[in-house]
Protein backbone atom coordinates (compact mmCIF):
# COMPACT_ATOMS: atom_id res chain seq x y z
CA UNK A 1 0.00 0.00 0.00
CA UNK A 2 1.31 3.42 -0.93
CA UNK A 3 2.13 6.11 1.61
CA UNK A 4 -0.61 8.70 1.79
CA UNK A 5 0.32 12.05 0.25
CA UNK A 6 0.89 14.12 3.39
CA UNK A 7 1.96 17.70 2.92
CA UNK A 8 5.27 18.75 4.39
CA UNK A 9 5.24 18.53 8.13
CA UNK A 10 3.88 21.84 9.46
CA UNK A 11 5.54 21.65 12.86
CA UNK A 12 8.92 21.43 11.11
CA UNK A 13 8.38 23.76 8.19
CA UNK A 14 6.74 26.46 10.32
CA UNK A 15 8.22 26.36 13.82
CA UNK A 16 7.15 28.38 16.86
CA UNK A 17 7.03 31.59 14.81
CA UNK A 18 3.48 32.93 14.63
CA UNK A 19 2.08 32.72 11.10
CA UNK A 20 1.09 35.93 9.35
CA UNK A 21 -2.42 37.04 8.43
CA UNK A 22 -4.36 35.08 5.84
CA UNK A 23 -3.97 36.41 2.33
CA UNK A 24 -6.84 38.24 0.63
CA UNK A 25 -8.47 35.37 -1.23
CA UNK A 26 -8.20 32.90 1.65
CA UNK A 27 -9.57 35.48 4.07
CA UNK A 28 -12.43 36.39 1.72
CA UNK A 29 -13.36 32.70 1.49
CA UNK A 30 -13.67 32.36 5.24
CA UNK A 31 -16.00 35.30 5.66
CA UNK A 32 -18.04 35.65 2.49
CA UNK A 33 -18.29 39.35 1.70
CA UNK A 34 -21.09 39.13 -0.82
CA UNK A 35 -23.70 41.10 1.07
CA UNK A 36 -23.97 43.67 3.82
CA UNK A 37 -24.88 42.31 7.21
CA UNK A 38 -28.51 43.39 7.54
CA UNK A 39 -29.75 46.84 8.48
CA UNK A 40 -26.72 47.93 10.49
CA UNK A 41 -24.79 49.60 7.65
CA UNK A 42 -27.89 51.70 7.01
CA UNK A 43 -28.18 52.63 10.67
CA UNK A 44 -24.54 53.73 10.54
CA UNK A 45 -25.32 55.72 7.36
CA UNK A 46 -28.14 57.58 9.13
CA UNK A 47 -25.92 58.30 12.15
CA UNK A 48 -23.12 59.61 9.97
CA UNK A 49 -25.56 61.77 7.98
CA UNK A 50 -26.85 63.30 11.24
CA UNK A 51 -23.31 63.87 12.53
CA UNK A 52 -22.44 65.55 9.23
CA UNK A 53 -25.47 67.86 9.46
CA UNK A 54 -24.83 68.70 13.11
CA UNK A 55 -21.14 69.32 12.43
CA UNK A 56 -21.91 71.50 9.41
CA UNK A 57 -24.41 73.50 11.50
CA UNK A 58 -21.92 73.93 14.32
CA UNK A 59 -19.14 75.00 11.94
CA UNK A 60 -21.43 77.46 10.12
CA UNK A 61 -22.52 78.99 13.43
CA UNK A 62 -18.91 79.27 14.48
CA UNK A 63 -17.99 81.07 11.24
CA UNK A 64 -20.98 83.35 11.55
CA UNK A 65 -20.19 84.37 15.11
CA UNK A 66 -16.53 85.02 14.54
CA UNK A 67 -17.18 87.00 11.34
CA UNK A 68 -19.79 89.17 13.04
CA UNK A 69 -17.57 89.68 16.07
CA UNK A 70 -14.64 90.78 13.96
CA UNK A 71 -16.76 93.25 12.05
CA UNK A 72 -18.61 94.65 15.00
CA UNK A 73 -16.12 94.62 17.81
CA UNK A 74 -14.72 98.05 16.92
CA UNK A 75 -18.04 99.49 15.74
CA UNK A 76 -19.89 102.21 17.64
CA UNK A 77 -23.05 104.11 16.74
CA UNK A 78 -23.74 107.68 17.78
CA UNK A 79 -27.41 108.58 17.97
CA UNK A 80 -28.48 112.22 18.05
CA UNK A 81 -32.11 112.83 18.92
CA UNK A 82 -33.29 116.27 17.90
CA UNK A 83 -36.70 117.13 16.51
CA UNK A 84 -35.56 120.20 14.58
CA UNK A 85 -34.09 119.06 11.31
CA UNK A 86 -31.62 121.97 10.85
CA UNK A 87 -30.42 121.72 14.40
CA UNK A 88 -30.09 117.99 14.05
CA UNK A 89 -27.86 118.36 11.00
CA UNK A 90 -25.74 120.93 12.81
CA UNK A 91 -25.36 118.74 15.85
CA UNK A 92 -24.40 115.80 13.65
CA UNK A 93 -21.70 117.86 11.97
CA UNK A 94 -20.34 119.07 15.32
CA UNK A 95 -20.36 115.53 16.68
CA UNK A 96 -18.45 114.36 13.61
CA UNK A 97 -15.82 117.05 14.26
CA UNK A 98 -15.51 116.17 17.94
CA UNK A 99 -15.20 112.47 17.11
CA UNK A 100 -12.60 112.98 14.38
CA UNK A 101 -10.44 114.75 16.96
CA UNK A 102 -10.46 111.60 19.16
CA UNK A 103 -7.40 109.45 18.51
CA UNK A 104 -9.25 106.19 19.09
CA UNK A 105 -11.57 106.87 16.16
CA UNK A 106 -10.28 105.26 13.00
CA UNK A 107 -13.06 106.39 10.66
CA UNK A 108 -16.64 107.59 10.74
CA UNK A 109 -19.56 108.06 8.48
CA UNK A 110 -22.64 110.20 8.99
CA UNK A 111 -25.46 108.02 7.75
CA UNK A 112 -27.36 110.09 5.13
CA UNK A 113 -30.99 110.78 6.03
CA UNK A 114 -32.28 109.18 2.80
CA UNK A 115 -30.56 105.97 3.79
CA UNK A 116 -32.27 106.05 7.17
CA UNK A 117 -35.63 106.71 5.51
CA UNK A 118 -35.01 103.78 3.23
CA UNK A 119 -34.13 101.52 6.17
CA UNK A 120 -37.25 102.52 8.05
CA UNK A 121 -39.71 102.46 5.14
CA UNK A 122 -40.68 98.85 5.66
CA UNK A 123 -41.84 99.73 9.18
CA UNK A 124 -43.07 103.30 8.81
CA UNK A 125 -44.31 103.27 5.24
CA UNK A 126 -44.29 106.58 3.33
CA UNK A 127 -44.33 108.44 6.65
CA UNK A 128 -40.66 107.65 6.93
CA UNK A 129 -39.58 110.73 5.02
CA UNK A 130 -42.11 113.06 6.65
CA UNK A 131 -41.01 115.82 8.96
CA UNK A 132 -43.74 114.94 11.45
CA UNK A 133 -41.89 111.90 12.49
CA UNK A 134 -38.44 112.96 13.53
CA UNK A 135 -35.85 110.26 13.31
CA UNK A 136 -32.47 110.52 15.04
CA UNK A 137 -29.28 111.23 13.15
CA UNK A 138 -26.85 108.29 13.11
CA UNK A 139 -23.09 108.28 12.86
CA UNK A 140 -21.28 104.96 12.31
CA UNK A 141 -17.88 105.06 13.96
CA UNK A 142 -15.11 102.54 13.51
CA UNK A 143 -12.67 102.56 16.41
CA UNK A 144 -9.02 101.64 16.07
CA UNK A 145 -9.45 99.27 18.98
CA UNK A 146 -12.27 97.16 20.37
CA UNK A 147 -15.14 99.13 21.87
CA UNK A 148 -14.93 98.41 25.57
CA UNK A 149 -16.85 100.33 28.24
CA UNK A 150 -13.86 102.68 28.75
CA UNK A 151 -13.84 103.74 25.08
CA UNK A 152 -17.62 104.26 25.11
CA UNK A 153 -17.36 106.43 28.23
CA UNK A 154 -14.58 108.51 26.69
CA UNK A 155 -16.55 109.23 23.52
CA UNK A 156 -19.68 109.98 25.55
CA UNK A 157 -17.76 112.47 27.73
CA UNK A 158 -16.23 114.16 24.68
CA UNK A 159 -19.64 114.52 23.05
CA UNK A 160 -21.56 115.60 26.16
CA UNK A 161 -19.77 118.96 26.25
CA UNK A 162 -20.59 120.06 22.66
CA UNK A 163 -23.49 117.90 21.53
CA UNK A 164 -26.13 117.46 24.24
CA UNK A 165 -28.49 114.59 23.54
CA UNK A 166 -25.91 112.46 21.69
CA UNK A 167 -25.82 108.83 22.77
CA UNK A 168 -22.99 106.39 22.19
CA UNK A 169 -23.86 102.72 21.65
CA UNK A 170 -21.47 99.85 21.05
CA UNK A 171 -22.99 97.71 18.31
CA UNK A 172 -21.50 94.58 19.83
CA UNK A 173 -23.56 95.25 22.92
CA UNK A 174 -26.81 95.13 21.00
CA UNK A 175 -25.73 91.81 19.59
CA UNK A 176 -24.70 90.27 22.90
CA UNK A 177 -27.95 88.25 23.24
CA UNK A 178 -27.52 87.07 19.66
CA UNK A 179 -23.99 85.91 20.44
CA UNK A 180 -25.19 84.05 23.52
CA UNK A 181 -27.91 82.35 21.50
CA UNK A 182 -25.40 81.43 18.80
CA UNK A 183 -22.93 79.92 21.25
CA UNK A 184 -25.72 77.97 22.95
CA UNK A 185 -26.58 76.56 19.53
CA UNK A 186 -22.95 75.60 19.03
CA UNK A 187 -22.91 73.75 22.32
CA UNK A 188 -26.12 72.04 21.29
CA UNK A 189 -24.44 70.93 18.04
CA UNK A 190 -21.48 69.59 20.03
CA UNK A 191 -23.75 67.70 22.41
CA UNK A 192 -25.64 66.23 19.45
CA UNK A 193 -22.39 65.09 17.87
CA UNK A 194 -21.31 63.48 21.14
CA UNK A 195 -24.61 61.63 21.48
CA UNK A 196 -24.57 60.51 17.87
CA UNK A 197 -20.98 59.29 18.20
CA UNK A 198 -22.07 57.21 21.14
CA UNK A 199 -25.05 55.80 19.23
CA UNK A 200 -22.76 55.15 16.27
CA UNK A 201 -20.33 53.21 18.46
CA UNK A 202 -23.27 51.15 19.71
CA UNK A 203 -24.37 50.43 16.13
CA UNK A 204 -20.85 49.39 15.19
CA UNK A 205 -20.67 47.20 18.25
CA UNK A 206 -23.89 45.51 17.11
CA UNK A 207 -22.41 45.15 13.64
CA UNK A 208 -19.34 43.48 15.08
CA UNK A 209 -21.45 41.20 17.22
CA UNK A 210 -23.71 40.20 14.37
CA UNK A 211 -20.72 39.57 12.08
CA UNK A 212 -19.30 37.47 14.86
CA UNK A 213 -22.42 35.45 15.61
CA UNK A 214 -23.03 34.86 11.89
CA UNK A 215 -19.62 33.28 11.72
CA UNK A 216 -19.24 31.91 15.22
CA UNK A 217 -18.76 28.35 13.94
CA UNK A 218 -16.05 29.45 11.52
CA UNK A 219 -14.31 31.32 14.33
CA UNK A 220 -14.41 28.27 16.59
CA UNK A 221 -13.04 26.00 13.89
CA UNK A 222 -10.23 28.40 13.00
CA UNK A 223 -9.47 28.72 16.69
CA UNK A 224 -9.30 24.94 17.20
CA UNK A 225 -7.14 24.46 14.11
CA UNK A 226 -4.56 26.80 15.61
CA UNK A 227 -5.58 30.12 14.09
CA UNK A 228 -4.20 32.99 16.17
CA UNK A 229 -6.38 35.75 17.63
CA UNK A 230 -4.68 38.14 15.24
CA UNK A 231 -5.54 36.02 12.18
CA UNK A 232 -9.14 35.61 13.25
CA UNK A 233 -9.75 39.24 14.26
CA UNK A 234 -8.22 40.43 11.01
CA UNK A 235 -10.77 38.53 8.97
CA UNK A 236 -13.81 39.62 10.95
CA UNK A 237 -12.65 43.15 11.30
CA UNK A 238 -12.67 43.30 7.50
CA UNK A 239 -16.39 42.73 7.39
CA UNK A 240 -17.11 45.24 10.18
CA UNK A 241 -14.96 47.86 8.50
CA UNK A 242 -16.66 47.20 5.20
CA UNK A 243 -20.10 47.76 6.77
CA UNK A 244 -18.86 50.94 8.44
CA UNK A 245 -17.24 52.21 5.24
CA UNK A 246 -20.48 51.67 3.36
CA UNK A 247 -22.46 53.45 6.10
CA UNK A 248 -19.91 56.24 6.26
CA UNK A 249 -19.94 56.95 2.52
CA UNK A 250 -23.72 56.82 2.17
CA UNK A 251 -24.07 58.95 5.31
CA UNK A 252 -21.58 61.49 4.06
CA UNK A 253 -23.43 61.68 0.75
CA UNK A 254 -26.82 62.20 2.40
CA UNK A 255 -25.55 64.63 5.05
CA UNK A 256 -23.40 66.70 2.71
CA UNK A 257 -26.27 66.82 0.19
CA UNK A 258 -28.63 68.16 2.84
CA UNK A 259 -26.07 70.71 4.03
CA UNK A 260 -25.40 71.88 0.48
CA UNK A 261 -29.12 72.35 -0.23
CA UNK A 262 -29.63 74.26 3.02
CA UNK A 263 -26.59 76.38 2.23
CA UNK A 264 -28.06 77.32 -1.14
CA UNK A 265 -31.35 78.29 0.42
CA UNK A 266 -29.66 80.49 3.02
CA UNK A 267 -27.50 82.06 0.33
CA UNK A 268 -30.68 82.94 -1.56
CA UNK A 269 -31.77 85.02 1.48
CA UNK A 270 -28.89 87.35 0.57
CA UNK A 271 -28.55 88.48 4.16
CA UNK A 272 -25.20 89.83 5.26
CA UNK A 273 -25.32 87.98 8.54
CA UNK A 274 -26.12 84.57 7.01
CA UNK A 275 -23.38 85.06 4.41
CA UNK A 276 -20.92 85.09 7.32
CA UNK A 277 -21.87 81.46 8.00
CA UNK A 278 -20.69 80.05 4.67
CA UNK A 279 -18.64 76.85 5.05
CA UNK A 280 -15.04 77.16 3.94
CA UNK A 281 -12.64 74.60 2.53
CA UNK A 282 -11.33 73.63 5.97
CA UNK A 283 -14.89 73.05 7.19
CA UNK A 284 -15.63 70.71 4.28
CA UNK A 285 -12.40 68.84 5.04
CA UNK A 286 -13.52 68.35 8.64
CA UNK A 287 -16.89 67.09 7.39
CA UNK A 288 -15.21 64.69 4.97
CA UNK A 289 -13.17 63.30 7.87
CA UNK A 290 -16.33 62.27 9.76
CA UNK A 291 -16.87 58.95 7.91
CA UNK A 292 -13.16 58.19 8.33
CA UNK A 293 -13.58 58.68 12.07
CA UNK A 294 -16.59 56.37 11.84
CA UNK A 295 -14.51 53.65 10.17
CA UNK A 296 -11.76 54.08 12.77
CA UNK A 297 -14.38 53.75 15.50
CA UNK A 298 -15.68 50.60 13.79
CA UNK A 299 -12.18 49.17 13.61
CA UNK A 300 -11.52 49.67 17.30
CA UNK A 301 -14.97 48.53 18.46
CA UNK A 302 -14.97 45.54 16.11
CA UNK A 303 -11.52 44.37 17.17
CA UNK A 304 -12.42 44.69 20.81
CA UNK A 305 -15.70 42.77 20.44
CA UNK A 306 -14.07 39.87 18.60
CA UNK A 307 -11.06 39.72 20.89
CA UNK A 308 -13.35 39.57 23.92
CA UNK A 309 -15.33 36.72 22.38
CA UNK A 310 -12.13 34.84 21.53
CA UNK A 311 -10.81 35.28 25.07
CA UNK A 312 -13.82 33.36 26.33
CA UNK A 313 -12.89 30.36 24.16
CA UNK A 314 -9.54 29.52 25.85
CA UNK B 1 13.69 15.52 15.76
CA UNK B 2 14.37 16.85 19.23
CA UNK B 3 10.96 18.57 19.46
CA UNK B 4 9.46 15.14 19.97
CA UNK B 5 11.94 14.08 22.59
CA UNK B 6 10.27 13.02 25.83
CA UNK B 7 6.62 12.27 26.40
CA UNK B 8 4.02 13.53 24.01
CA UNK B 9 1.35 13.79 26.68
CA UNK B 10 1.47 13.54 30.43
CA UNK B 11 -1.69 13.69 32.57
CA UNK B 12 -1.27 13.95 36.32
CA UNK B 13 -4.37 13.33 38.41
CA UNK B 14 -6.61 15.23 36.04
CA UNK B 15 -10.27 15.89 36.78
CA UNK B 16 -12.88 17.64 34.63
CA UNK B 17 -16.33 18.89 35.48
CA UNK B 18 -18.70 21.00 33.42
CA UNK B 19 -20.05 23.85 35.53
CA UNK B 20 -21.21 22.56 38.89
CA UNK B 21 -22.03 19.05 37.65
CA UNK B 22 -20.19 16.08 39.14
CA UNK B 23 -16.85 15.27 37.52
CA UNK B 24 -17.11 13.57 34.11
CA UNK B 25 -13.40 12.68 34.27
CA UNK B 26 -11.62 11.79 37.50
CA UNK B 27 -8.10 10.94 38.62
CA UNK B 28 -6.64 10.54 35.14
CA UNK B 29 -2.91 9.88 35.26
CA UNK B 30 -1.15 8.51 32.20
CA UNK B 31 1.59 9.12 29.70
CA UNK B 32 1.33 8.89 25.91
CA UNK B 33 4.58 8.08 24.21
CA UNK B 34 5.67 9.55 20.91
CA UNK B 35 4.98 7.44 17.88
CA UNK B 36 2.52 5.10 19.62
CA UNK B 37 -0.97 4.21 18.43
CA UNK B 38 -3.70 4.43 21.10
CA UNK B 39 -7.32 3.46 21.05
CA UNK B 40 -9.56 5.13 23.59
CA UNK B 41 -12.64 3.00 24.18
CA UNK B 42 -15.58 3.10 26.50
CA UNK B 43 -19.34 3.17 26.41
CA UNK B 44 -21.18 6.17 25.11
CA UNK B 45 -21.10 8.86 27.80
CA UNK B 46 -17.96 7.45 29.43
CA UNK B 47 -16.08 10.68 28.75
CA UNK B 48 -14.09 9.91 25.58
CA UNK B 49 -14.91 13.19 23.87
CA UNK B 50 -14.24 15.12 27.08
CA UNK B 51 -10.79 13.55 27.40
CA UNK B 52 -10.02 14.31 23.75
CA UNK B 53 -11.10 17.95 24.29
CA UNK B 54 -8.43 18.23 26.95
CA UNK B 55 -5.94 16.72 24.49
CA UNK B 56 -6.79 19.05 21.62
CA UNK B 57 -6.64 22.07 23.92
CA UNK B 58 -10.28 23.12 23.66
CA UNK B 59 -10.82 22.73 27.38
CA UNK B 60 -8.81 23.24 30.54
CA UNK B 61 -9.10 20.57 33.27
CA UNK B 62 -10.80 21.47 36.54
CA UNK B 63 -7.85 20.04 38.42
CA UNK B 64 -4.58 18.23 37.89
CA UNK B 65 -1.64 18.77 35.57
CA UNK B 66 -1.29 18.33 31.81
CA UNK B 67 2.01 18.46 29.97
CA UNK B 68 2.22 18.20 26.20
CA UNK B 69 5.39 18.13 24.12
CA UNK B 70 7.29 18.78 27.32
CA UNK B 71 5.37 21.98 28.15
CA UNK B 72 3.03 22.60 31.04
CA UNK B 73 -0.30 23.32 29.36
CA UNK B 74 -1.94 24.59 32.57
CA UNK B 75 0.36 27.55 33.02
CA UNK B 76 1.00 28.15 29.34
CA UNK B 77 -0.14 31.68 28.40
CA UNK B 78 -3.26 31.68 26.25
CA UNK B 79 -1.56 33.32 23.28
CA UNK B 80 0.92 30.42 23.01
CA UNK B 81 -1.80 27.78 22.66
CA UNK B 82 -2.24 28.19 18.86
CA UNK B 83 1.35 27.08 18.31
CA UNK B 84 0.57 23.80 20.07
CA UNK B 85 -2.82 23.41 18.39
CA UNK B 86 -1.06 23.59 15.04
CA UNK B 87 1.00 20.55 16.01
CA UNK B 88 -2.20 18.53 16.41
CA UNK B 89 -4.52 17.06 13.83
CA UNK B 90 -8.08 16.66 15.07
CA UNK B 91 -11.04 14.75 13.64
CA UNK B 92 -14.00 16.10 15.58
CA UNK B 93 -16.92 13.84 16.36
CA UNK B 94 -19.21 16.34 14.60
CA UNK B 95 -16.59 17.00 11.86
CA UNK B 96 -16.69 20.79 12.28
CA UNK B 97 -16.25 21.56 8.61
CA UNK B 98 -16.64 25.22 7.63
CA UNK B 99 -19.98 24.97 5.89
CA UNK B 100 -19.51 27.64 3.24
CA UNK B 101 -16.12 26.27 2.18
CA UNK B 102 -15.60 23.58 -0.45
CA UNK B 103 -13.94 20.27 0.42
CA UNK B 104 -10.74 21.68 -1.04
CA UNK B 105 -10.79 24.84 1.07
CA UNK B 106 -11.68 22.93 4.22
CA UNK B 107 -8.71 20.63 3.78
CA UNK B 108 -6.47 23.58 2.87
CA UNK B 109 -7.48 25.56 5.99
CA UNK B 110 -4.82 24.24 8.41
CA UNK B 111 -2.12 24.82 5.82
CA UNK B 112 -3.34 28.36 5.18
CA UNK B 113 -3.50 29.10 8.90
CA UNK B 114 0.07 27.86 9.19
CA UNK B 115 1.13 30.27 6.48
CA UNK B 116 1.76 27.79 3.64
CA UNK B 117 1.80 29.80 0.38
CA UNK B 118 -1.12 29.29 -2.04
CA UNK B 119 1.19 27.94 -4.73
CA UNK B 120 2.19 25.04 -2.47
CA UNK B 121 -1.35 24.10 -1.44
CA UNK B 122 -2.94 22.82 -4.60
CA UNK B 123 -1.10 19.55 -5.09
CA UNK B 124 -1.04 18.19 -1.53
CA UNK B 125 -4.71 19.02 -0.98
CA UNK B 126 -5.76 17.47 -4.29
CA UNK B 127 -3.64 14.39 -3.60
CA UNK B 128 -5.04 13.96 -0.11
CA UNK B 129 -8.65 14.30 -1.30
CA UNK B 130 -7.83 11.75 -3.99
CA UNK B 131 -6.43 9.40 -1.37
CA UNK B 132 -9.61 9.50 0.73
CA UNK B 133 -11.60 8.89 -2.46
CA UNK B 134 -13.07 12.35 -2.86
CA UNK B 135 -11.31 13.61 -5.99
CA UNK B 136 -14.72 13.99 -7.64
CA UNK B 137 -16.00 16.10 -4.69
CA UNK B 138 -13.24 18.68 -4.51
CA UNK B 139 -15.61 21.57 -5.13
CA UNK B 140 -18.53 20.23 -3.05
CA UNK B 141 -19.68 21.99 0.10
CA UNK B 142 -20.45 20.05 3.29
CA UNK B 143 -24.23 20.50 2.94
CA UNK B 144 -24.19 18.50 -0.31
CA UNK B 145 -22.02 15.70 1.07
CA UNK B 146 -23.03 12.49 2.82
CA UNK B 147 -21.97 11.90 6.44
CA UNK B 148 -19.24 9.53 5.26
CA UNK B 149 -17.94 12.06 2.75
CA UNK B 150 -17.87 14.81 5.38
CA UNK B 151 -16.02 12.48 7.71
CA UNK B 152 -13.38 11.81 5.09
CA UNK B 153 -12.95 15.55 4.44
CA UNK B 154 -12.53 16.02 8.21
CA UNK B 155 -9.89 13.28 8.28
CA UNK B 156 -8.07 14.70 5.28
CA UNK B 157 -8.00 18.09 7.02
CA UNK B 158 -6.63 16.50 10.22
CA UNK B 159 -3.78 14.62 8.57
CA UNK B 160 -2.80 16.97 5.74
CA UNK B 161 -0.20 18.83 7.83
CA UNK B 162 1.37 15.62 9.12
CA UNK B 163 0.76 16.55 12.77
CA UNK B 164 2.85 15.44 15.75
CA UNK B 165 -0.28 13.98 17.27
CA UNK B 166 -3.50 12.90 15.59
CA UNK B 167 -6.64 12.95 17.73
CA UNK B 168 -9.70 11.33 16.15
CA UNK B 169 -13.12 11.15 17.80
CA UNK B 170 -15.16 8.22 16.41
CA UNK B 171 -13.59 8.76 12.99
CA UNK B 172 -15.17 5.72 11.37
CA UNK B 173 -18.67 6.10 12.72
CA UNK B 174 -20.20 7.15 9.41
CA UNK B 175 -18.40 5.00 6.84
CA UNK B 176 -18.75 1.39 5.68
CA UNK B 177 -16.32 -1.22 7.06
CA UNK B 178 -14.20 -1.17 3.93
CA UNK B 179 -13.68 2.60 4.10
CA UNK B 180 -13.16 2.35 7.88
CA UNK B 181 -10.30 -0.02 7.25
CA UNK B 182 -8.83 2.27 4.60
CA UNK B 183 -8.97 5.22 6.99
CA UNK B 184 -7.28 3.15 9.70
CA UNK B 185 -4.51 2.40 7.21
CA UNK B 186 -4.18 6.17 6.72
CA UNK B 187 -3.74 6.64 10.45
CA UNK B 188 -1.20 3.81 10.57
CA UNK B 189 0.77 5.30 7.71
CA UNK B 190 0.84 8.61 9.58
CA UNK B 191 1.83 6.74 12.74
CA UNK B 192 4.76 5.12 10.91
CA UNK B 193 6.00 8.60 10.03
CA UNK B 194 6.25 9.32 13.77
CA UNK B 195 2.85 10.80 14.60
CA UNK B 196 1.29 9.76 17.91
CA UNK B 197 -2.26 8.61 17.19
CA UNK B 198 -5.23 8.61 19.58
CA UNK B 199 -8.47 7.22 18.19
CA UNK B 200 -11.61 7.24 20.31
CA UNK B 201 -14.10 4.60 19.36
CA UNK B 202 -16.83 2.52 20.92
CA UNK B 203 -16.41 -0.04 18.12
CA UNK B 204 -14.45 -2.93 19.69
CA UNK B 205 -13.98 -4.64 16.32
CA UNK B 206 -11.80 -1.77 15.23
CA UNK B 207 -9.27 -2.42 18.02
CA UNK B 208 -8.21 -5.75 16.54
CA UNK B 209 -7.46 -4.16 13.19
CA UNK B 210 -4.36 -2.44 14.53
CA UNK B 211 -2.38 -5.17 16.29
CA UNK B 212 0.36 -2.94 17.65
CA UNK B 213 -2.14 -0.51 19.22
CA UNK B 214 -2.41 0.25 22.94
CA UNK B 215 -5.82 0.45 24.53
CA UNK B 216 -7.12 2.93 27.08
CA UNK B 217 -10.55 2.16 28.45
CA UNK B 218 -12.74 4.79 30.04
CA UNK B 219 -15.41 3.69 32.45
CA UNK B 220 -17.60 6.40 33.98
CA UNK B 221 -14.84 8.95 33.71
CA UNK B 222 -12.06 6.75 35.09
CA UNK B 223 -9.30 5.13 33.12
CA UNK B 224 -8.44 1.44 33.15
CA UNK B 225 -5.53 -0.15 31.41
CA UNK B 226 -6.53 -3.55 30.09
CA UNK B 227 -3.36 -4.08 28.03
CA UNK B 228 -1.12 -2.80 30.79
CA UNK B 229 0.62 -0.78 28.14
CA UNK B 230 -0.09 2.74 29.31
CA UNK B 231 2.94 2.85 31.57
CA UNK B 232 1.24 4.96 34.20
CA UNK B 233 3.68 7.32 35.82
CA UNK B 234 4.74 6.46 39.39
CA UNK B 235 2.21 8.79 41.03
CA UNK B 236 -0.73 6.69 39.89
CA UNK B 237 0.77 3.40 40.94
CA UNK B 238 -0.56 4.14 44.41
CA UNK B 239 -3.44 1.80 45.27
CA UNK B 240 -6.61 2.87 43.51
CA UNK B 241 -9.89 3.34 45.25
CA UNK B 242 -12.23 0.45 45.72
CA UNK B 243 -14.12 -0.44 42.56
CA UNK B 244 -11.27 0.42 40.18
N1 LIG C 1 -20.37 20.64 27.26
C1 LIG C 1 -20.88 19.82 28.21
N2 LIG C 1 -21.57 20.34 29.26
C2 LIG C 1 -22.07 19.54 30.21
N3 LIG C 1 -21.95 18.22 30.21
C3 LIG C 1 -21.27 17.62 29.20
C4 LIG C 1 -20.71 18.40 28.15
N4 LIG C 1 -20.10 17.56 27.29
C5 LIG C 1 -20.27 16.31 27.78
N5 LIG C 1 -20.98 16.35 28.92
C6 LIG C 1 -21.30 15.18 29.75
O1 LIG C 1 -20.10 14.51 30.07
C7 LIG C 1 -20.27 13.11 30.01
C8 LIG C 1 -19.27 12.49 29.07
O2 LIG C 1 -19.58 12.89 27.75
P1 LIG C 1 -18.63 12.64 26.52
O3 LIG C 1 -17.29 13.09 26.90
O4 LIG C 1 -19.23 13.25 25.33
O5 LIG C 1 -18.64 11.05 26.42
P2 LIG C 1 -18.40 10.08 25.18
O6 LIG C 1 -17.68 10.85 24.14
O7 LIG C 1 -17.61 8.94 25.74
O8 LIG C 1 -19.72 9.60 24.70
C9 LIG C 1 -21.71 12.87 29.61
O9 LIG C 1 -22.46 12.59 30.77
C10 LIG C 1 -22.15 14.18 29.00
O10 LIG C 1 -23.51 14.40 29.26
MG1 LIG D 1 -18.06 11.26 22.18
Amino acid sequence: MSTPPFATELADSTPAKAPGPLKGSAAALLVPQARLSGPIPWVIAIMIALVVIAAAGGLALNNLTSNARAELSGAVTIQITEANETLRKQKAATAAEVLTAQDIVASLRVVPEEELDEMLRPWLGDGAGSQDLPIPALIDVQLSSASGPAEIARLQAALDADVPGARVDAQSEWLQPVYSALSSLQYLALALIALLTFACAAAVWLAARSAFSNHRETVEIMHLLGGTDAQITRIFQRSVVRDAAFGGLVGLGLGAGAVWLLGRQFAALDSGMVAGGVLGMSDWIIIALIPLAGVALALVTGRYTILMALRRML
Amino acid sequence: MNERAGDTVNFDNVGLRYGTEPEVLSDLSFTLFPGSFYFLTGASGAGKTSLLKLLYLAQRPSRGGIRMFGKDMITLPREQLPTYRRRLGVVFQDFRLVKHLTAFDNVALPLRLAGVPESELQKPVDDMLDWVGLSHRVKARPATMSGGEQQRVAIARAVIGRPDMLIADEPTGNVDPEMALKLLRLFEALNRLGTTVVVATHDVHLLKKVPESLIMRLNKGRLTDPTGALKFPPRSTRPMRAGQ
